[in-house]
């Protein structure tokens, strides 16, 4: 990876609408990387939690929005329990995926899950998951 | 009529940018008793003060204004000069036109920061005119000094004092000297034995003809002020009589019952009669009154009848001592961080999650496993150590903000002591960034990685659990992006150092300040390190906040450089602000007497030719007294009054406004 | 106990549907402790998720509805499901402490709900207001020292500030009930680690997750010793199930073990009937360990 460093980059207004929406502040984040170590999908993700909020602090917009990660995480609020500085990387993944799903750009079309699970999984599956991939 | 002089300060750039001196200085020519008037560049450079005492000098002045910055910064400096010119210091005083007012006024036409500069000259001067001559109190020195803490800073600070030749009284609340170095394994950088550098000076305090030591006490009671204190101090009860202790131990090992040992961190256990290691200094137990089944309920007694000399006396009880002392030093030191609050952690869960403490111990010759590395658990001698920094440092949600300094260093430290104990082990550090700010201490630290192997992972933990008798450490390392999981053996966490639990209470027993981590506050961070906002009581140590040995040691000697200049001089000079009874109209309602925070009014009795009390009337103990004001605004008959801010003086400057 | 008659519940989405014996269970259970569980005349979803994001008004409405429906029957509400614990719990939180958000709310749902409620789960009513020293004089079957693993997930935990039910490091709350009920509570470190969630119907990755995730549960519970596990919430329950039958199918000598809710065996050890339990509708059944245990 290589990134070219810019003023705009540090002002980057997709990160701070980010913030805005997710009453989040990418600031604090000192890297320790607990989020990261604790996250029971840091694994499948691209960039864990803690990297995601290092990319949002360099204003790599692009990065940030095209790693799996935002779709991986489960908002099970351990990386929250434990950091040290208070930051809520679950909810800046949720964040990142309302911007995607307020354009309505579906993560999982519905057709696509199939008719077992559907009717064999709990509604709140169904609620839930439709909550978060689908616009 | 007056002669007084005004001299204005540009004060380079900080004051004539916004404030146009020259004018203020024209302004005040006119003013009635103002027979000088100047402005100038640097007031408080040489050429400055000389030009004020010559002008002080040749016009005959009987009063000076400085326009300038605050007090605080110079007004001892132009005070000196006009003494030294022949005017009485109390008769300068200076306006501040800088800190509240050119620094704070933005105006380029310099309009409302010369207004403001004019109306603030005017009024001291018009304060001026009422100052009296004052002379600077006297007060006579004790030349003996406390020091509160036996660890290495407090004993540094003790045999700095007493080597220079004054009498010190060191408390130490446990039963023996030492403090937290006593524990230690080896030291960082040079890793040399901790005991072997510390038991040294133990002995020679105990030996010290100057010192006089309290082991198992505790300061209870301050009184007085600087060159004058009283300390109340209670001896608890040892039940043993120490004129006649030998130290031989017949009744410790006699003794049946044991508990956790709170030197060692619970790793051994101790008896009910003990000292807490066997270096301790002085070599005499202390019964441990709760688990006595003696003293509880007249069950046992077994030492007692071994003991030779005969010393255990179970009915022994504290005892109150008074001392007087000129000065105090503070050295009562930290504690690690209580590790309950992490939970994801397991420590107290899993025996052989421990802190950083314990491991010195386990890696001390003197230690519960003679310095050999051993799992709590099962005393198997453990392949892999993970070692995780800042538990609780710099953590704002669950433990402290700050950074506790030392631990980089003693964790490298550990990583160190682990190989040359256990060649085949191999350790693990999780830590955020390596801080060794220190002379050989970045050395020292790339050594245990590159020598000793240590590998070193950027990133914290986020749990530790036990699968199949292994300690799973989760964690993350940023630098490669990645978790991590370790199976490990063993895990060290590397606590946070925080102020004693009873820090607060001292402080307010002694008058001093403390943050709100309840350190104890420095009169200023940079420039006066050692001293308090209360005279005559200095600090050493961790006490201030984290740091190690090297710069504890430095802070008691500092502390004790600070108690001899302290007692060089005979008498000790007080600025004369104190407040002052009119004794004639004083009605003894003693509400002065209630009001004053330093308890420095007495009821004093006066008596007629054949020694009959006639009445009483307050009178201010010029020695205690602050000058803080407060009996001034609480006497309804106006017979209180401050000298150098007495109401006349107030007013005049209020009306001058 | 007295006043302990009628406990306003929310079922909530799933608990009238794929959860029945999850229900049914834990208002038999109520019964012979002497109160009734007492669904509310109105409710609809809570959204099975609280929003992350502060600025998502809309995922507040349901929620908030429903506790404006609660604030009716009375001056708290009951829940069996963690996820509606969850959700419930938070949103109250936020109206509660929110004026600003509060306010838009109310002009959403056109009704005035001030947050005042208290938002409880069922297991806390057995802890709090029963008290499980009287859940265990209620005993008349008890679990026979089986080694039960109390899985909580997420859910029940955290926030902890906003949730919290238990100490989100080391809870014990359902390990207390199943002492009082004569099990042998065993602990396992996964018990507060995610099942997969909703990435169960992620699609393929998403899947993959579930499994990973739900096999490590099961692995580090039967690994500890774990006999049979019991759960709070339908889409652990779900998850767990699916992943035990993955595994069985995928790894030869796959040591299987009962998931059941808790509400089951709690049900069972204060003596209801077996056959009104829902055994048969989990996936893994408890009974023939339970009969081998001569429960
Ligand atoms: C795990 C670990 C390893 C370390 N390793 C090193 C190292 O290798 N090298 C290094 O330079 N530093 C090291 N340090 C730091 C070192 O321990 C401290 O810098 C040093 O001990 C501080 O000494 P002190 O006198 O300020 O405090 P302490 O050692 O805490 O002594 C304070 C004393 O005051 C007493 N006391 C407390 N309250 C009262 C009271 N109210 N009245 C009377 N007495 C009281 C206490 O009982 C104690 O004896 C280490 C620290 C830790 C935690
Ligand atoms: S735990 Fe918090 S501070 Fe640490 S890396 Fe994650 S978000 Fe940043
Ligand atoms: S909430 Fe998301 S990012 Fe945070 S620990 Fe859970 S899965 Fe990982």
């Amino acid at each position: 990876m290589k990134f070219k460093l810019k003023n705009e980059n540090i002002a980057s207004e997709f990160v701070a609408h980010i913030e805005k929406i997710t009453g989040e502040n990418a600031k604090r984040c000192y890297q320790c990387g607990n989020c990261t170590g604790g996250c029971p999908v840091s694994f499948k993700m691209d960039h864990g939690p803690c990297q995601i909020i290092r990319l949002m602090q360099m204003g790599q917009d692009e990065a940030v929005q095209e790693a799996n990660s935002m779709w991986v995480c489960v908002g099970c609020m351990q990386c929250y329990s434990r950091c040290p500085q208070g930051v809520s990387a679950a909810n800046i993944f949720e964040g990142l995926r309302q911007v995607v799903l307020r354009k309505g750009e579906d993560h999982q079309e519905i057709e696509d899950i199939p008719m077992p699970l559907l009717k064999g999984a709990p509604q709140q599956a169904l609620v839930c998951g439709f909550r978060k991939f689908v616009s | 009529m007056p002669r007084i002089g005004v001299f204005v300060c540009q004060c380079g750039n900080n004051i004539a940018s916004t404030v146009d001196t020259a004018k203020v200085a024209e302004e005040m020519k006119d003013m009635p008793g103002v027979v000088y008037t100047a402005d100038y560049k640097f007031m408080c450079s040489s050429p400055g003060q000389e030009s004020l005492k010559e002008t002080v000098k040749e016009h005959k002045l009987d009063g000076i204004v400085v326009a300038a910055c605050s007090p605080h910064m110079h007004e001892k400096t132009f005070r000196k000069a006009c003494e030294k010119a022949g005017l009485n210091p109390y008769k300068c005083e200076i306006a501040n036109i800088r800190e509240q007012c050119s620094w704070v006024h933005h105006d380029e036409t310099k309009k409302t920061g010369t207004i403001k500069s004019i109306d603030l000259t005017r009024m001291t001067l018009e304060r001026l005119k009422r100052n009296k001559d004052l002379t600077k109190i006297s007060i006579p020195i004790t030349k003996r000094a406390l020091v509160i803490g036996g660890g290495v800073a407090g004993i540094q600070a003790a045999l700095d004092i007493a080597d220079g030749g004054r009498d010190v009284i060191l408390v130490e609340k446990e039963p023996s000297l030492g403090g937290n170095m006593a524990k230690l394994s080896e030291t960082f950088p040079t890793m040399d034995c901790s005991q072997c550098i510390m038991t040294p000076k133990m002995v020679e305090v105990e030996l010290h003809d100057r010192i006089t030591l309290y082991t198992y006490s505790e300061v209870e009671k301050v009184d007085g002020y600087i060159g004058n204190f009283t300390v109340t101090i209670r001896k608890k009860a040892r039940f043993v009589d120490e004129d006649l202790c030998t130290g031989c131990g017949d009744c410790w090992n006699k003794c049946p019952f044991k508990i956790d040992s709170e030197f060692e961190h619970g790793l051994t256990k101790r008896k009910v009669i003990y000292t807490p290691f066997p270096q301790a200094v002085p070599n005499i137990p202390v019964i441990d009154k709760e688990n006595c089944p003696k003293i509880q309920k007249d069950k046992c007694g077994a030492c007692a009848l071994v003991c030779g000399p005969e010393c255990i006396d179970f009915t022994q009880e504290d005892k109150i001592v008074t001392e007087d002392v000129g000065a105090i030093v503070i050295a009562t030191g930290f504690d690690l961080m209580k590790n309950s609050k992490f939970a994801e952690y397991g420590y107290g869960k899993y025996k052989d999650v421990i802190n950083g403490l314990q491991f010195e111990r386990l890696a001390s010759a003197s230690g519960p496993t003679a310095g050999e590395i051993q799992r709590p658990s099962d005393g198997k001698v453990p392949q892999s150590i993970v070692f995780i920094q800042c538990v609780g440092s710099r953590n704002e949600e669950k433990g402290v903000s700050y950074c506790s300094k030392i631990c980089c260093m003693y964790t490298a430290k550990h990583t160190m002591l682990y190989k040359h104990k256990v060649h085949d082990g191999q350790s693990y550090v999780f830590y955020m960034d390596i801080r060794a700010g220190g002379k050989r201490y970045e050395e020292f630290t790339r050594k245990a990685i590159e020598e000793d192997g240590a590998m070193y992972l950027r990133g914290r933990v986020s749990r530790v659990y036990e699968k199949n008798g292994k300690l799973v450490v989760q964690g993350a390392d940023t630098l490669s992006g990645s978790q991590v999981v370790i199976e490990a053996d063993m895990v060290v966490l590397a606590t946070a150092l925080v102020s004693r639990d009873n820090a607060a209470d001292l402080a307010q027993k002694l008058g001093v300040g403390y943050d709100k981590h309840k350190f104890f506050s420095e009169y200023h961070p940079k420039l006066k390190p050692v001293e308090t906002v209360t005279g005559g009581i200095y600090l050493a140590g961790t006490c201030v906040g984290p740091m190690d040995i090297p710069e504890s040691v430095s802070m008691g000697s500092a502390a004790a450089s600070k108690v001899q200049a302290l007692f060089s001089a005979d008498m000790l000079d007080r600025e004369p602000i104190t407040a002052e009874v009119a004794e004639a109209t004083c009605n003894a309602c003693w509400d002065c007497v209630t009001a004053c925070p330093y308890t420095a009014i007495d009821r004093t009795e006066i008596k007629n030719r054949k020694g009959e009390v006639v009445s009483m009337v307050a009178r201010v103990n010029k020695g205690l007294c602050t000058g803080c004001g407060t009996c001034v605004a609480a006497c309804r008959s106006k017979t209180i009054d401050l000298a150098g801010y007495t109401d006349e003086q107030v007013y005049a400057a209020l009306n001058a406004f | 106990m007295s006043e302990l008659k009628n406990i306003p519940y929310y079922p909530g989405c799933t608990l009238n549907t794929v959860a029945k014996h999850f229900e049914d269970s834990a208002k038999e259970s109520a019964e012979t402790l002497g109160f009734t569980l007492s669904e509310l005349e109105q409710w609809n979803c809570c959204g099975a998720s609280y929003p992350l994001s502060p600025d998502n008004i809309m995922g507040l409405t349901g929620p908030a509805k429903v506790l404006f429906e609660a604030s009716k029957a009375g001056e708290s509400v009951t829940t069996l499901c963690s996820v509606c614990y969850n959700v419930l719990k938070r949103t109250n939180k936020t109206v509660h402490d929110d004026k600003e958000k509060r306010e838009t709310i109310s002009t959403f749902i056109e009704a005035d709900y001030d947050g005042s409620l208290e938002v409880t789960h069922y297991l806390e009513i057995l802890r709090d207001t029963v008290g499980f020293s009287k859940v265990k004089e209620s005993v008349t079957r008890p679990l026979k020292d089986i080694k039960i693993g109390a899985y909580y997930g997420c859910m029940l935990l955290r926030p902890f500030e906003d949730v919290g039910i238990d100490d989100h490091e080391a809870p014990t709350i359902i390990e207390d009930l199943f002492k009082a009920l004569g099990a042998k509570p065993v602990d396992f470190p996964n018990k507060i680690e995610c099942c997969g969630a909703h990435l169960a119907v992620g699609g393929k990755e998403g899947d993959d997750v579930v499994k990973q995730l739900s096999t490590c549960v099961m692995r580090s519970a039967v690994g500890s010793g774990v006999e049979l596990i019991v759960t709070s919430c339908p889409l652990c329950q779900y998850n767990l199930e699916q992943s035990q039958e993955k595994a069985v199918k995928e790894v030869s000598g796959y040591n299987a073990v009962p998931i059941v809710y808790f509400t089951q065996l709690l049900g069972l050890a204060l003596g209801q009937d077996e056959a009104k339990l829902g055994f048969e509708k989990n996936v893994w059944d408890a009974r023939p360990l339970l009969k081998e245990r001569e429960v």
